[in-house]
């Protein structure tokens, strides 16, 4: 450890790298496969830079596919850190405190992935700039897309921010002003919401697709994601809780089961009314809810997909719910893993592809994603993987060695 | 960084994607996509595989800066269009005639299909692509030509994909295509005003601003929009030469098109080609803005509608009956 005089944000960043360097055969493994799978995806992504976007399985019919797809359901893991912000630094809570700063590593991660996503879906990504007020044309306030590139920058900013001003000020050796950094957090608090309202506006402001031009869509973001998210979170506290020695109190858990099952409640009464709306008296409005939930024309890729996805999400809320393994992890660390997987199945593929199935024009397609596609995107999570392990790393050894010297 | 160095760079790049990697040689390939990445994104330039000459590389990178079109004085429009002839004469050896001519004083095209008399044909698709410079690998067609049951007015009930000889007894046909929306949901979404409706009522995408994010595509109600997902390949000795910047020049890889009315003839005062090629004269084009035309006698006198009118997207385009 430096002596305190010697410590400048020079020190801090090449600190930072040098941690994250360092470690066990373990890690130093786990870095490697990361950096596999980063490097396939970067190799796949180059089929795509030479070849465009028919190497993937979407088509002018299904114009938007597995990219937009993750891309959707990781806003809403970004913007469920707030559920610990919230409680954190709103209500003082000394369990969340101990925690929050995991769950904005979680978010900054998201958001990288997101953003990553958004880059790799362009057909023109090297146009990009265009995008940039100023030097190009940013159509605001008229296109949604542009409000979500700039809610999530922001977001991305923020989160980045504040934890890295805390954490330097405990590597300094004192400890972070609450004055300077509480607007920013109250700021945070506002713009995860927007981060979420604004993604399904993008979807939700679309009378031509009836699928999403649905008010509910918004809320209903919200909802899943404060299950989703907070599920994650639970997972990587409880490894954080094995594998290194900042051990997380129980009451932190049993918070977030409480946050996880009322929000997957919350979700799945959503659901059911959304189900409603388009069985009951089904409409020609109706129909991309029958290829998801029924298929149609014999094309019925999404169906099992779909049951799929709600049969599991019903059972881990019920396992979450009713704890019957008495606070057991065995059975409650594989319920949130199941709820996060079942909403990441529905808010993803789940709500974008049928949004375009059948076309405007009412033809009916299957779409699959192409290996480059799944390349690609796991080359993006392991891209969030990596700053996520990165972010916890740095901020553990921060908050164990320096605070308080 | 010095423009020489780029253009190191942008060679390195092209000779690197030249290079197919094989899964023997995987770890070459990453190598090599990952140089191709950072050398394209930090050139700001997409490496051409047989990009060679030195001044193919100063043409591309000057169209890579330039504005969109809507910003472009009239100097700046003619040399860009200058650019793009001569890339398309070194690339590909192609002489084409650009334009990029404004709208009319005093005009606002509209469009009506008579569906009593259509009977299938198809000309009209063969035209288009043809015009356009549509492209064949796809198959990418502006126009879709539905075979409709009797008592049936939306399309999405009718058969799109019929290969059978036309006209069928007890059918009837009904075309769609970009319908020029005067509310257009496309260009409401485009992020980057890429796409906009010309003063003539043209909706019009310009192809080297656009991002290719798709959402326009997402947006318009009438499967109006195409996407090029791959480099769009047309036979040299079919392209059609006399162009327009706004209209059916080849399009990049990775951009949205549609149908611009034939944007490249209807300025200068002809027909759209679809209806130039219809058989039975069930097309009908014109201004909207002169009581004379024959489009404005056709919403006088027959019983016009028009698509998914609900949505308030008032389309310029309407379907009457005879
Ligand atoms: S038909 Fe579609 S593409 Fe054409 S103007 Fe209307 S919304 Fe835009
Ligand atoms: S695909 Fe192009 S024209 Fe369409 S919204 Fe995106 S940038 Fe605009």
């Amino acid at each position: 450890m430096r002596a305190l005089h010697e410590r400048n944000l020079r020190t801090f960043l090449t600190d930072v790298i040098r941690w994250n360097l360092r470690g066990s055969l373990g890690v130093q493994l786990f870095r490697l496969v990361l950096v596999g799978f980063m490097g396939f995806g970067v190799y796949a992504y180059s089929y795509q830079a030479r070849y465009g976007l028919s190497v993937t399985g979407m088509n002018d019919i299904v114009s938007w596919g597995f990219y937009i797809s993750n891309f959707t359901f990781l806003v809403g893991v970004a913007a469920a850190a707030v559920m610990l912000i919230l409680p954190a630094y709103v209500f003082h809570d000394p369990d969340f405190h101990r925690v929050v700063i995991i769950g904005e590593g979680v978010a900054v991660g998201a958001l990288v992935m997101c953003l990553t996503f958004i880059l790799v879906d362009l057909g023109g990504p090297l146009q990009a700039w265009h995008l940039i007020p100023v030097i190009g044309i940013f159509n605001f306030p008229s296109s949604i897309l542009a409000w979500d590139v700039l809610v999530l920058n922001g977001y991305l900013l923020l989160n980045g921010l504040i934890p890295a001003y805390i954490l330097y000020s405990h590597y300094k050796g004192r400890p972070a002003d609450e004055r300077k950094y509480r607007p920013f957090v109250f700021l945070s608090i506002f713009w995860a919401f927007s981060i979420h309202m604004v993604t399904a506006f993008l979807y939700q402001g679309l009378p031509a697709r009836p699928f999403w031009n649905n008010p509910l869509m918004g809320p209903r973001f919200l909802a899943s994601a404060f299950a989703a998210g907070p599920a994650l979170i639970t997972l990587i506290l409880a490894i954080i809780h094995t594998s290194t020695t900042y051990k997380i109190d129980r009451s932190v858990f049993n918070k977030l089961r409480l946050i996880i099952v009322i929000s997957a409640i919350i979700n799945l009464i959503m659901l059911f009314s959304e189900v409603f709306k388009e069985f009951y008296f089904p409409t020609h409005h109706s129909i991309s809810a029958v290829y998801l939930w029924f298929g149609m024309d014999g094309h019925n890729s999404l169906v099992p997909w779909i049951w799929t996805s709600v049969c599991v999400n019903l059972l881990a809320t019920l396992v979450l719910a009713f704890n019957p393994g008495k606070n057991n992890p065995k059975v409650l660390l594989p319920a949130c893993l199941f709820l996060f997987v079942a909403i990441w199945m529905e808010k993803g593929i789940g709500l974008i592809v049928p949004g375009l199935i059948p076309s405007p024009l009412g033809e009916v397609v299957d779409y699959l994603p192409t290996w480059v596609e799944f390349s690609v995107t796991l080359g993006i999570f392991a891209l969030g993987i990596t700053v996520v392990t990165w972010l916890i790393r740095a901020a553990l050894i921060i908050e164990q060695n320096y605070s308080g010297v | 960084m010095s423009s020489k160095k780029i253009k190191n760079k942008e060679i390195r790049a092209a000779s690197l994607l030249e290079k197919k990697s094989t899964r023997r040689n995987f770890l070459k390939g990453l190598s090599i996509a990952a140089a191709a990445g950072s050398a394209a994104l930090t050139t700001g330039c997409i490496p051409a595989a047989d990009a060679a000459s030195t001044e193919e590389l100063k043409l591309r990178w000057q169209e890579f800066f330039k504005k969109n079109y809507r910003l472009m004085t009239q100097e700046e429009k003619d040399a860009t269009v200058a650019r793009l002839e001569r890339l398309s004469k070194l690339n590909a050896n192609l002489d084409v005639q650009m334009g990029s001519y404004p709208p009319l004083d005093g005009v606002l095209y509209g469009y009506a299909f008579n569906i009593t008399r259509c009977e299938g044909f198809m000309e009209c698709v063969t035209a288009c692509v043809k015009e356009n410079n549509l492209d064949r690998k796809t198959n990418t067609q502006y126009i879709r030509i539905f075979e409709m049951e009797p008592g049936q007015l939306d399309p999405s009930t009718g058969d799109g994909q019929y290969y059978h000889e036309v006209p069928v007894d007890n059918k009837f046909y009904m075309g769609t295509q970009c319908f020029h929306c005067e509310k257009a949901p496309c260009t409401k979404a485009c992020p980057t005003k890429a796409t906009w409706k010309e003063p003539d009522g043209i909706v019009v995408v310009d192809y080297d601003w656009c991002i290719g994010c798709r959402y326009c595509q997402a947006a318009c109600p009438y499967y109006g929009r195409r996407f090029n997902w791959g480099k769009p390949e047309i036979p040299k000795e079919e392209v059609t030469r006399r162009q327009h910047y706004l209209g059916n020049r080849i399009r990049p890889m990775g951009k949205m098109e549609k149908c611009t009315f034939c944007i490249q003839r209807t300025r200068k005062g002809r027909l759209p080609a679809c209806v130039e090629a219809c058989p039975t004269g069930a097309r009908v084009f014109g201004n909207l803005l002169d009581p004379e035309s024959e489009i404005r006698y056709v919403l006088k006198h027959k019983k016009v509608f028009r698509m998914k009118e609900e949505l308030g997207t008032d389309p310029k385009f309407w379907y009457f009956i005879d």
